[in-house]
């Protein structure tokens, strides 16, 4: 089943091309990487999913962009519905300057979708879904910005299975965290793929080796292959994609 | 060569010293001058009487000092003041850091930083020529010259204060905040409301309190528009007197050594406490938003 369906999308900064052309499409429940060098477009193209690139000034957006066949671009209103169904991890983890209950409860009550009881046991349910509900049962009401980077990381996921997205964004999510959180989070995804459809840009080609299904990979703009994770990694068909990953450039 | 540098460090490090400690003995020496000069006030009344005493006829035979009148003037024109400086500055530091568009966030800027460049006499000026008759005008009342319109005028200067300091306490907030809200769908009032003004608020406090201290110790404007009548106040509309316009009123007048030139000494040393503690406050929240 295909979730996301991307055609001919170019994006502009201005005059500068972020984006040139790119086709690509995003398997349901199935976790997608997207790996190049520095600045060739990752954040930019996971950023047109949720259209988080629309609070910048300046930007042109061409192309479709279709989430369960509807094109994202050609709703007029509801951006905040899209964003609740496609949620955002970023790179560096972001809680709010609230409490570890409020944290979970914002999208919550943000979106109206439930009250007294109910929320708490969503907020229980979201907590324990990030394996943070042991550790944290004690300490729903102290700042979350007095936990660890594993656990900011692990309430900003539990954020968004509290309003049910379906679709994970996640944005260079481990690159803040030491190589034994980055593990335990990686673990975290594997059981959220059953429910969940997550994409994720990484620096670290090991990371998208060993978590992904599918894998695209990107050079100044372009979508230059794309396809099974293993096929990119043992039998690449572009040059450039087996100079990245055999390390020669990037 | 590499000794000459070492005394020359040497020098400047001392010098560097000293003007950090110039600040801090000017302050004690001013602080043990009001207090010398205002502690006698002790010889022609008692702490109470002096505080709590409801009538200041500084000239009379015995004077009465007593300055709760004073102080209530003081309190009644800076409370009017921040009931109206505090919620408008804080909602204009909103728009202008969050909502404006970014040229007319520029001119906002200028005009807030022009209103504080206005000096508070020609403010009072201002106040004296058309706030008041105004007043007088619209409200019916026997005169213009209000504890309202003091007010008004305080409002005027604790704004630019307060505008300021809370806008860089938002622009503060990290972005990644508003991004992560409205990454979960939430508006952007939802994001202002929910989110950016808890990042803010302890900066916003400090912005309130430095506006709160400027209003109390200004002088001038007040002076011109309040009336200056030293009785204890029934509503903002009714003349009154603060502290400070009292001791710039009077000390010309006042006979160097006599009671009544002591209370004025000793009306500084009230201000000076209070100022103090008003700044204290907003420093604790200023550190506090800056350790975050
Ligand atoms: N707001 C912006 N305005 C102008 N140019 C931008 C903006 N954001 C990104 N760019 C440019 O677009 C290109 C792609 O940026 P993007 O952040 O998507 O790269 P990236 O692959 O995520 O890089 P990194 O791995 O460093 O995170 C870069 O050349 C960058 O300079
Ligand atoms: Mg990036």
């Amino acid at each position: 089943m295909k979730k996301i369906e991307i055609e001919g999308l170019n994006l502009f900064y201005g005059d500068f091309q972020a984006l040139l052309d790119i086709r690509m499409s995003v398997r349901e429940k199935a976790i997608t990487a997207l790996i190049g060098s520095s600045g060739c477009g990752k954040s930019t193209l996971l950023r047109c999913l949720n259209r988080m690139n629309d609070l910048i000034e300046d930007v042109r957006i061409e192309g479709s962009v279709k989430i369960d066949g509807k094109d994202i671009y050609k709703i007029k209103s509801g951006l905040t519905q899209l964003r609740k169904k496609v949620g955002m991890v970023f790179q560096r983890p972001n809680p709010f300057p609230l409490s570890v209950y409020e944290n979970v409860a914002f999208g919550l009550r943000v979106h109206h979708m439930a009250k007294g009881s109910e929320l708490e046991d969503i907020v229980g349910e979201s907590l324990k879904a990030v394996h943070l509900w042991d550790e944290l049962k004690d300490r729903l009401n102290r700042s979350a910005l007095g936990l660890s980077l594993e656990q900011k990381q692990r309430l900003c996921i539990a954020r968004l299975i509290a309003v049910k997205s379906e679709v994970l964004l996640m944005d260079e999510p481990c690159s803040a965290l030491d190589p034994l959180a980055t593990l335990r989070i990686e673990d975290l995804m594997q059981l959220l793929k059953k429910d969940y459809t997550i994409v994720i840009v990484t620096h670290n080609m090991q990371q998208a080796a060993r978590v992904s299904d599918e894998t695209g990979f990107m050079l100044l703009g372009e979508l230059v292959e794309f396809g099974r994770t293993p096929d990119i990694f043992t039998k690449p068909k572009d040059k450039r994609t087996e100079d990245y990953i055999t390390g020669r450039f990037g | 060569m590499a000794k000459l540098r070492k005394f020359k460090e040497a020098i400047i490090e001392k010098l560097i010293f000293l003007s950090g400690i110039a600040s801090i003995v000017f302050v004690a020496l001013i602080f043990i001058f009001l207090l010398r000069e205002g502690i006698s006030v002790l010889r022609s009344t008692s702490l109470g009487a002096f505080l709590g005493g409801k009538f200041w006829y500084p000239i009379s035979d015995p004077p009465k000092l007593g300055i709760l009148p004073l102080i209530l003037g003081s309190l009644l024109v800076t409370l009017g003041a921040i009931a109206m400086a505090v919620p408008l500055g804080i909602a204009a530091a909103f728009y202008i850091a969050e909502v404006a568009p970014s040229r007319l966030r520029n001119i906002l800027k200028s005009f807030v930083e022009i209103l504080s460049a206005i000096p508070s006499v020609v403010l009072g000026f201002l106040g004296i020529t058309i706030l008041v008759p105004f007043l007088k005008r619209f409200l019916d009342l026997p005169t213009g010259l209000t504890a309202f319109a003091g007010s008004i005028m305080l409002a005027f200067m604790a704004m630019p204060t307060i505008i300021s300091i809370s806008e860089d306490a938002i622009n503060a907030v990290p972005r990644e905040y508003k991004e992560g809200a409205i990454a979960l769908g939430a508006t952007h009032w939802q994001t202002l409301h929910r989110v950016i003004i808890h990042g803010a608020l302890p900066g916003i406090i400090a912005a309130a309190m430095l506006g709160i201290g400027r209003v109390f110790g200004e002088t001038m404007a007040v002076m011109m528009v309040t009336g200056n009548a030293a009785v204890i106040p029934n509503s903002l509309f009714e003349p009154v007197r603060t502290l400070t316009a009292t001791i710039a009123a009077e000390m010309g007048e006042a006979a160097k050594g006599s009671p009544h030139y002591n209370a004025l000494f000793a009306i500084g040393i009230v201000l000076f406490v209070i100022s103090f503690l008003i700044n204290l406050t907003a420093d604790l929240f200023l550190n506090r938003s800056r350790r975050r």
